[in-house]
């Protein structure tokens, strides 16, 4: 196959979504600036999303977050097109989505992008067999292979001897569970999370999200993960776009997104979450090949980065690559600033 | 006081009497050109009313006990339900209401088939639209509350009296609900869920039938129930126009003061609503078995 003119594995250019009557006519009115109070209040229109660009990585789990009402959940949706744009393009490697006609939608929709959902939106009539394999039977494939890959699935989520149960009789996490091999049972490339994890206990999440990373590391899916817990996003995102009221605010990765936040709300956004554990030494360090101390791994987060110091009581260590070469130095008191200082990790 | 405020301004006498006239000889010339025609179109309900009932006639009664007591089981699985039915029909059997009661039994079945046919696909109609609704929910309303006298005039001066416009007449009042309700099932599928039958591309039918109907079941059946026992109550009226069954007995009964002929036939009637009641609500539960667990 040709290479693409875009890296990107999914790009969204200037994409609005204005809800109401008459959204071509308010159209002009967004794009004129006019911003999403004003545009409800004298128009009567909602301003979903406004001009949003956005490129997505393949192979990756691209975060989006923002509150409720940020649009989050209407862009995702954007992506198989559930929700038609105002105005805008979607491309999914390099073709336009949007010029799809009925046949080669509904092919993306079956095999390319499969999509996961916040109350699981699980078939109650269906036992969790049935439901892992609903895209294949949608595809039409045979009853066996349907069998087959859903026992495959059944124990890759750990789920064995409750294929005939129905979801009623599950607890949120194991329907959780069902819900993300149902999307991956149909092979995707692409796999839309709609705030997977938000409806489950603090600590199913943790475990859904281990078996998340766990199973991206063999499948290597591009996964658009929207969630409205920085925790979270931080925790699965190689890369966070944060949105509010419908517009971007910053897109980079999670420490680009802690270290240097665009604005007050993207910093109010990141002021409480914990550094030590996300932050890596070598953001932080001074460089230069003459550190002092015990060695310590550029990409070592700071919490075990102090605590390496203060169990051998330096005040100060010499920081190495990969290879073992001195690459710069870190002082244990600036470490302990940045966790305890938001403000001071910037400088 | 002015006179035109005491008086309701009303159509004078002649023009009044001028209009029924053009109504009726109207509706009287459309039933002489095209009666013949119509009744032609209902001639294979005709036959296969008549053919349902010499069947249920002419068979051996305990043939019949056993296939009605195979239904009640295929259908809802309880001992206790099979047993009911198998008394119903004998208490009616002993009661010298058998015969009357295997007509009644053909002209309900073939009714209620027909509110199926008709009422389902005219419940996803209106749920799919809400034109459609707004289009059809007066139409439903008139069906249900036109005095029943008022639109058997017309269907005997079709196609006279008799079976067919019995049928017609039941099927009339009793298909508003099944269509209501399959509306209103439709309608009340989890939207989350049919999402998420679009995120996997699903097609429309697979989404109508794969998930929608499925869902809507315990409100479909519920219609489906309601159609019944109206046809049932409605098929006793029906005798008036030539409807035999149940019926007439009852008819009989209320001209001559038969009290105890009336109390026989009227047991009859209810024994039937109870088990066709019984019967269908236990299959649809039974189908919606996923939802008790």
């Amino acid at each position: 196959m040709p290479e693409t003119k875009s890296e990107a594995k999914i790009a969204i250019k200037g994409l609005y979504k204005i809800f109401g009557p008459d959204p071509a006519a308010s159209l002009a009115l967004a794009k004129g600036g006019m911003g999403r109070g004003e545009m409800l209040d004298n128009h009567g229109h909602v301003l979903a999303l406004a001009g949003i660009d956005l490129e997505i990585a393949a192979g990756a789990i691209h975060v989006v977050m923002g509150l409720s009402g940020s649009g989050k959940s209407t862009l995702v949706r954007h992506i198989n097109r559930l929700i038609e744009p105002t105005a805008g393009g979607i491309e999914i490697d390099g073709a336009d989505i949007l010029s799809f006609d009925g046949a080669a939608l509904t092919d993306l929709r079956r095999r390319r992008v499969a999509m996961v959902f916040q109350r699981f939106a699980l078939f109650p009539h269906r036992n969790v067999a049935e439901n892992i394999a609903y895209g294949l039977a949608i595809q039409g494939l045979s009853k066996a292979s349907r069998a087959e890959t859903a026992a495959r699935w059944i124990k890759r989520i750990g789920l064995d001897g409750f294929a005939g149960l129905y979801p009623g009789q599950l607890s949120g996490g194991m329907q959780q569970r069902v819900g993300l091999a149902r999307a991956l049972a149909t092979e995707p490339e692409i796999l839309l999370m709609d705030e997977p994890f938000s409806a489950l206990d603090p600590l199913i999440r943790g475990d859904m999200r281990d078996m998340l990373l766990e199973l991206q590391v063999e499948l290597n899916k591009t996964i658009v993960f929207i969630t409205h817990d920085l925790d979270e996003a931080l925790a699965v995102g190689s890369r966070i776009t944060i949105l509010r009221q419908g517009a971007i605010e910053q897109t980079g990765a999670p420490q680009d997104i802690v270290l240097n936040p665009a604005n007050d709300h993207v910093a109010a956004f990141t002021r409480d979450i914990n550094r030590g554990r996300l932050l890596r030494v070598s953001a932080i360090m001074t460089t230069g090949a003459n550190g002092e101390g015990p060695d310590i791994a550029a990409d070592t987060v700071l919490e075990d980065a102090a605590h390496a110091l203060a169990a051998t009581a330096s005040d100060q260590g010499r920081v190495v690559d990969g290879a073992g070469a001195g690459i710069g130095s870190i002082r244990l008191d600036r470490i302990l600033d940045v966790i305890a200082h938001p403000a001071v990790a910037a400088n | 006081m002015p006179e035109w405020l005491v008086e309701f301004p009303k159509m004078d006498r002649d023009a009044l009497r001028s209009l029924s006239k053009a109504i009726d000889e109207g509706y009287r010339g459309f039933s002489r050109a095209y009666g013949q025609g119509i009744e032609d179109f209902f001639d294979p309900l005709l036959f296969a009313l008549v053919w349902f009932e010499k069947l249920l006639l002419g068979a051996p009664w305990l043939l019949i006990l056993v296939i009605l007591g195979t239904i009640a089981w295929i259908a809802v699985r309880s001992l206790k339900l099979t047993a009911g039915v198998l008394i119903a029909f004998l208490a009616i059997g002993y009661f010298g209401m058998w015969d009357d009661t295997m007509r009644t039994l053909a002209i309900i079945c073939v009714c209620t088939l027909i509110a199926i046919a008709i009422g389902i696909p005219v419940g996803i109609a209106m749920a799919g639209s809400d034109r459609t609704q707004a289009l059809v929910t007066p139409v439903l309303d008139v069906m249900q509350t036109l005095p029943i006298f008022v639109y058997l005039i017309p269907v005997v001066m079709l196609l006279g009296l008799g079976k067919v416009p019995g049928v017609i007449a039941v099927v009339i009042y009793a298909i508003p609900p099944v269509i209501r309700l399959t509306n209103l099932g439709l309608r009340l599928v989890d939207k989350d869920v049919l999402e998420a039958a679009d995120a996997f591309g699903a097609s429309s039918r697979q989404r109508l039938l794969g998930v929608q109907l499925p869902l809507a079941l315990p409100n479909i059946m519920a219609g489906v129930n309601q159609t019944i026992m109206m046809a049932l109550s409605m098929v006793v009226i029906a005798s008036m126009i030539g409807v035999k069954g149940l019926g007439q007995p009852v008819l009989r009964a209320v001209t001559n003061q038969y009290f105890a002929l009336g109390l026989f036939a009227g047991g009859a009637v209810v024994a039937l609503a109870i088990v066709f009641d019984r019967t269908s609500q236990g299959y649809g539960k039974r189908l919606q078995k996923f939802r008790e667990l």
